[in-house]
């Protein structure tokens, strides 16, 4: 059977969706753990001291990964809100469900991983500053999705209002990527961008590029174990959910 | 290698609080959110 004659649509039924992605999730399972390993080698052991900032530089190799899964699991999840509108496809809502308590995850942990870094180096574990705004608006973002999305009983009316609420606060994601550039910020500027070479040594480069691959794999395989709690939730009255429970 | 010793490792330079913080709090949440999902598939409740 050839790439193009995989019928892809089928995919997008929960109940083909449910059996693939658990066997789908020790996979992302072991490239997280392996990568974290390796990752976290690198972060302590490779990577050198920073001179000017000692030792405490090295919360980078969390809260760099940290901040940028907190902004792509948001596009990826008002994608999927976007699909679901589009195509109303159940799955697809579903999807952007299962990533959201993950996104918020990493936004608090981005968050307090700079307030961490913020106490020794600024001397504040928190300022106003346009960075750490956007960012603590993000955190909001996911929260007000979970609520509202927790708050409509009918399961069809709360997957249109979430998604609506998830593309409309996309609009904040590149006002948080470009926020040190618009505005005049405490928060240093990026140090790893896509159209220069990065300002940094490449072990830390290495290591904070390895975690971050890490927090991916992790992240695609929590949102997979979530989807399929979602799923067994949503579908309890199926039939092939009947079935399935009696057969394992 | 930039330890001279066990110590000397955990002290990060006088920033070990604030290190092991960071790395501690990442930990945490992951185990918990691994846990409360496991939780949650089994039939339980996940709240988080």
């Amino acid at each position: 059977m050839s790439f193009l004659n995989i019928n892809w649509y089928q995919y997008s039924s929960p109940q083909t969706f449910y059996p693939l992605a658990g066997r789908m999730i020790p996979w992302f399972a072991a490239v997280a753990a392996v990568l974290a390993a390796i990752g976290l080698y690198i972060s302590f052991f490779v990577a050198p001291t920073d001179f000017q900032q000692g030792e405490a530089y090295r919360i980078i190799f969390v809260h760099v990964p940290a901040a940028w899964m907190s902004m792509i699991i948001y596009l990826v999840m008002a994608g999927w809100a976007g699909l679901g509108l589009a195509f109303n496809t159940r799955l697809s809502f579903m999807m952007a469900q299962a990533l959201a308590p993950t996104g918020a995850m990493f936004t608090f942990l981005a968050l307090a991983t700079g307030s961490l870094w913020g106490k020794p180096m600024w001397g504040a574990w928190w300022v106003w500053d346009a960075r750490l705004t956007s960012e603590l608006i993000l955190l909001f973002l996911y929260i007000g999705y979970m609520a509202l999305q927790s708050a409509i009983e009918d399961t069809r009316r709360a997957d249109r209002a979430g998604a609506v609420f998830a593309l409309v606060g996309v609009v904040n994601i590149p006002i948080i990527y470009f926020s040190v550039k618009w505005w005049n910020t405490l928060h240093q500027g990026a140090s790893v961008s896509l159209t220069k070479a990065p300002a940094m040594a490449a072990t830390m480069l290495w290591g904070m590029l390895i975690m971050a691959l890490a927090f991916w794999a992790y992240s695609i395989a929590v949102a997979l174990m979530r989807v399929r709690c979602v799923i067994a939730e949503r579908e309890r009255e199926a039939n092939w959910m009947n079935e399935l429970r009696e057969t394992e | 290698m930039h330890w001279n010793s066990f110590d000397d490792f955990i002290a990060m330079g006088g920033y070990g609080f604030y290190v092991w913080m960071s790395f501690g709090l990442t930990l945490l949440c992951v185990v918990l959110e691994v846990w409360l999902l496991r939780r949650r598939a089994n039939g339980g409740e996940e709240q988080a």
